[in-house]
């Protein structure tokens, strides 16, 4: 499939989903996000890249309040942000998220996994979550693995489980934190094809990665970030081949220089 | 050959696999690299084995060939002589004394004819308990859980049926309370408003409704009784006389091999002069005598009280008439009395300091007020009581004083590891609270009980509370020592779990969060199961502590085992007795401590989910 196809199959809207307005958060006295303005449309697709340190994983995990800011406005789905609890728990059952470590509960097994939020958060039946699960185990194409527990599964396996759990809660939304960092490079790819399709599908999605053919492949706009701030921001087309910042060009002569 | 060293190469089969060599495996093998793997580990391997030779050569005997048939040290002590000679006597021991005392050790002063209740308690909690324990039993079972909540302290200590029901009312008058309110009002405040309602329940209701409903049965049977009283009383004496009957010819009997015995220890004992054929005979003897006497007295104490009982019925209506009186007259007194005395309770109240200024006619007012008011709660004390034994409608009552043994141990053991869990989970989760109040209070609760030692706690439960809680309070002792060895342990269980909440990834919490559920979901579903998991055997080494540590109440007068074991000590037959008493002791304590240990184990391996 070329690029362009790809590109044509999925639609943006006009309709906001995330818009973020000069937000700042710092760590104690550190001041680790400066100004962040962004607006993600639905059905958008963003990378972010950066330095490690340049504040892109805090950043997306502010959008579900896993960070708290403490400047600026953060709307999600229309509902802004703030310290009341019933907000939070709304945007967070709107808003999937699949973390560089997977996170996937070792205790309870693949299917359970996949059924506890559906069945606690949304108070699904269990049969009617179970059905979902294996939907979308079957998706992530691992529903064999049904009723294994996480760690006896491969990275690549556990973390399309971990893609299929955030799915099983039909979110609007889903932030990838370097979803394949902590991966061996024979099972990124499974991973990327997991998170192509979803994109296809015209999921909204922001994904902190440092996958530069999968941000060419399916992102709307790329984002790249140093020390707390957006330094330039652009299609993927123009801004791999012509990084108009210094900072960026510095950048990506490292990560495509090998 | 496949010398790939300096030239292109190219696998074209697979090589099989090749059974081990002989010295790798096999009852050699394993010999070989478990005991014999380097000369030193050979050296200490023979040294151990040795070592454990004498150990066994010496306890073994001591063990199996013990003497089971003696009524006291000194019997034990002639029929080791007889068959090993007079230096030997230390080499055998005297199980006689577990033989004679065993119920005493288990069951302490509990009666005899109720031994069941225990047992029946115990068995029902470990079916209360199966569904916590063990996983893939119906869901159904907790209610059993619940009930036996209430029915096993109501097997223990008796008493009318009502009472567990009426508590077990409380919880499900909170619970409809938390239903219908929680709707209206928020799930918080219901929860609040519920139990406040199950506790004024409990406070204000409970007992009243209970008495209430024992008074009821107890008017309607009451003409009854007496036409029953009228013919059991003699029957009840002729049971007395007639176990008297079984005990003078016993104690005849014994008197007799006694006499035998000390005419053979007289002349020397030796083989050809036996004695033990004669202990043996005197054993079973001595055992029946003793059963028998106290058939005797329990059945003259039961006739004594039917006598009582029968007198307090005939005079019932007087006693009432004389109550209603009293209580006039008191009220009277009471109103009578100066001001200068009018607000003492006591005549311990007025000092020294006060008798200057108070004229003594007034306090010799007082203490005729006094006396009216004690005679009037005497005769209801006495009328109450006549109530609550002929509207008896369930377990015939044992107060704590007769609690004893293992039962003791194993009831301070169960209730304090089954109330300390759940405690300490939520000390746990106040401590690593964002909620500066909650925080602090449990850091300083844990601290402060973590830094006590709990012999100190266990002597404010005998002593000191009874200072700290209202005038006329009757707070069981048993129950007192219960709360003390459960927030002693709750303390260290907490520390324990947030040792395994410690050792958490974050990413775990993040996920829950991700995911939508809120506090409390995150706890009971992802964060608990884990770490307690991985606090199992901390939390298992509390229990087990916890177990052993209720022989600490033998030391505020309790008769739990090493209680038992100091008062069979210190009787004249058993003077002097010291190994078997407490190697049975640990025994017992070990089989527990140990059944515990593995139940841990199993639990890790079936837990176990990772590779």
């Amino acid at each position: 499939m070329s690029e362009s196809a790809t590109q044509s199959k999925m639609s943006v809207s006009d309709e906001v989903a995330i818009d973020i307005i000069n937000m700042n958060k710092w760590y104690g006295a550190f001041h680790v996000l400066k100004d962040i303005n962004m607006t993600v449309n639905r059905g958008e697709r963003i990378v972010v890249c950066g330095p490690s340190g340049s504040g892109k994983s805090t950043l997306i995990r502010c959008i579900n309040r896993l960070e708290e800011h403490q400047k600026g406005t953060i709307i999600v789905d229309g509902t802004e942000l703030s310290s009341d609890l019933k907000n939070i728990d709304k945007i967070r059952s709107e808003v999937g998220m699949c973390f560089q470590h997977f996170n996937l509960f070792p205790h309870l097994s693949v299917l359970d996994n996949l059924t506890l939020a559906p069945i606690w958060v949304r108070k699904t039946p269990k049969k009617e979550a179970e059905e979902t699960a294996m939907h979308f185990l079957e998706k992530v194409k691992i529903p064999e693995q049904a009723d294994k527990y996480p760690g006896q599964l491969s990275g690549g396996q556990q973390q399309r489980v971990a893609i299929a759990r955030s799915l099983c809660m039909k979110p609007r939304i889903m932030l990838f934190d370097e979803p394949t960092s902590a991966l061996d490079p024979e099972m990124i790819a499974e991973v990327l094809d997991t998170m192509i399709e979803l994109a296809e599908e015209g999921m909204t999605m922001i994904c902190v990665t440092h996958e530069m053919g999968f941000a060419r492949k399916v992102a709307n706009r790329v984002i790249f970030m140093d020390q707390g701030q957006i330094v330039e921001q652009n299609e993927p087309e123009q801004f791999f081949n012509n990084p108009q910042s210094e900072r960026t060009q510095l950048f990506l002569s490292q990560i495509l220089g090998h | 050959m496949t010398d790939i060293s300096n030239q292109a190469y190219v696998r074209t089969e697979m090589l099989g696999e090749q059974p081990a060599p002989i010295a790798n495996v096999g009852i050699i093998g394993w010999m070989r690299q478990n005991l014999f793997s380097s000369p030193m580990s050979a050296v200490l391997t023979i040294l151990g084995g040795i070592a454990i030779y004498f150990v066994l050569a010496a306890l073994l005997p001591w063990t199996f060939g013990g003497i089971w048939n003696a009524t006291s040290l000194a019997e034990c002590r002639l029929i080791v002589a007889e068959s090993l000679g007079e230096g030997e006597t230390a080499h055998r021991a005297c199980w006689g004394v577990i033989h004679e005392r065993f119920w005493h050790l288990m069951y302490g002063f509990y009666p005899s004819d109720s031994y069941w209740r225990p047992n029946l308690a115990l068995v029902l909690l470990f079916v209360a308990i199966a569904p916590v324990l063990f996983n893939g039993l119906p869901k159904a079972m907790f209610i059993i859980s619940f009930a036996a909540l209430f029915i096993c302290p109501w097997l223990l200590w008796g008493g009318p049926v009502w009472t567990p029901i009426v508590a077990a009312l409380g919880f499900v008058i909170g619970y409809l309370v938390v239903k219908f309110v929680s709707p209206l009002l928020g799930s918080l405040t219901g929860l609040i408003i519920g139990v406040l309602a199950a506790l004024v329940w409990w406070l204000f209701f409970a007992g009243m409704v209970s008495q209430g409903i024992t008074h009821m049965i107890a008017s309607s049977r009451m003409d009854g009784e007496a036409v029953r009283l009228e013919k059991a009383i003699p029957e009840q004496k002729a049971k007395v006389a007639e176990l008297s009957a079984i005990v003078e010819p016993l104690e005849a009997q014994l008197a007799d091999i006694q006499a035998k015995i000390d005419a053979v220890v007289a002349a020397g004992v030796s083989a050809e002069n036996p004695v033990s054929d004669l202990v043996r005979q005197k054993t079973p003897v001595k055992m029946a005598l003793n059963a028998a006497v106290a058939a005797r007295n329990k059945a003259d104490i039961i006739s004594k009280n039917m006598v009582k009982r029968q007198k307090s019925i005939g005079s019932l209506s007087f006693m009432e008439g004389k109550l209603a009186e009293l209580t006039q007259q008191a009220k009277e007194a009471r109103a009578a009395l100066p001001a200068t005395v009018a607000d003492f309770d006591s005549l311990n109240e007025v000092t020294e300091e006060l008798r200057k200024t108070i004229p003594a006619e007034d306090i010799d007012l007082l203490a005729a007020a006094l006396k009216v008011n004690e005679q009037k709660t005497n005769l209801d004390i006495t009328i109450t009581r006549l109530y609550e034994e002929v509207g008896l409608f369930g377990l015939k009552p044992v107060p704590s004083r007769n609690f004893g043994g293992f039962m003791l141990a194993i009831l301070l053991g169960i209730t304090g590891i089954v109330l300390s869990f759940p405690m300490g989970i939520i000390l746990a989760l106040g401590r690593l609270s964002n909620l500066m109040i909650v925080k602090s209070m449990c850091v300083g609760f844990i601290e402060f009980i973590r830094g006590v030692p709990l012999i100190t706690l266990l002597f404010v439960a005998s002593a000191l509370l009874n200072y700290f809680l209202p005038k006329g309070t009757q707070f069981d002792i048993i129950l007192r020592v219960m709360i003390m060895i459960t927030i002693f342990s709750a303390a260290y269980m907490a520390e324990v779990i947030r040792g395994g909440l410690a050792a958490l990834p974050k990413g775990q919490y993040e996920a829950a969060d991700a995911l939508g559920l809120d506090y409390w979901q995150a706890q009971r579903l992802i964060i608990m199961p884990q770490a307690l998991k991985i606090s199992i055997p901390g939390i298992v080494s509390t229990f087990i502590g916890l177990f052993k540590d209720t022989t600490l109440v033998s030391i505020i007068a309790l008769s739990d085992p090493i209680g038992w074991v100091k008062l069979i000590q210190s009787k004249t037959e058993w003077n002097g007795i010291i190994w078997e008493l407490y190697g049975f002791v640990a025994l017992v304590f070990f089989l527990f401590c140990f059944g515990m240990s593995r139940y841990s184990m199993y639990l890790e391996r079936k837990l176990q989910t990772g590779h």
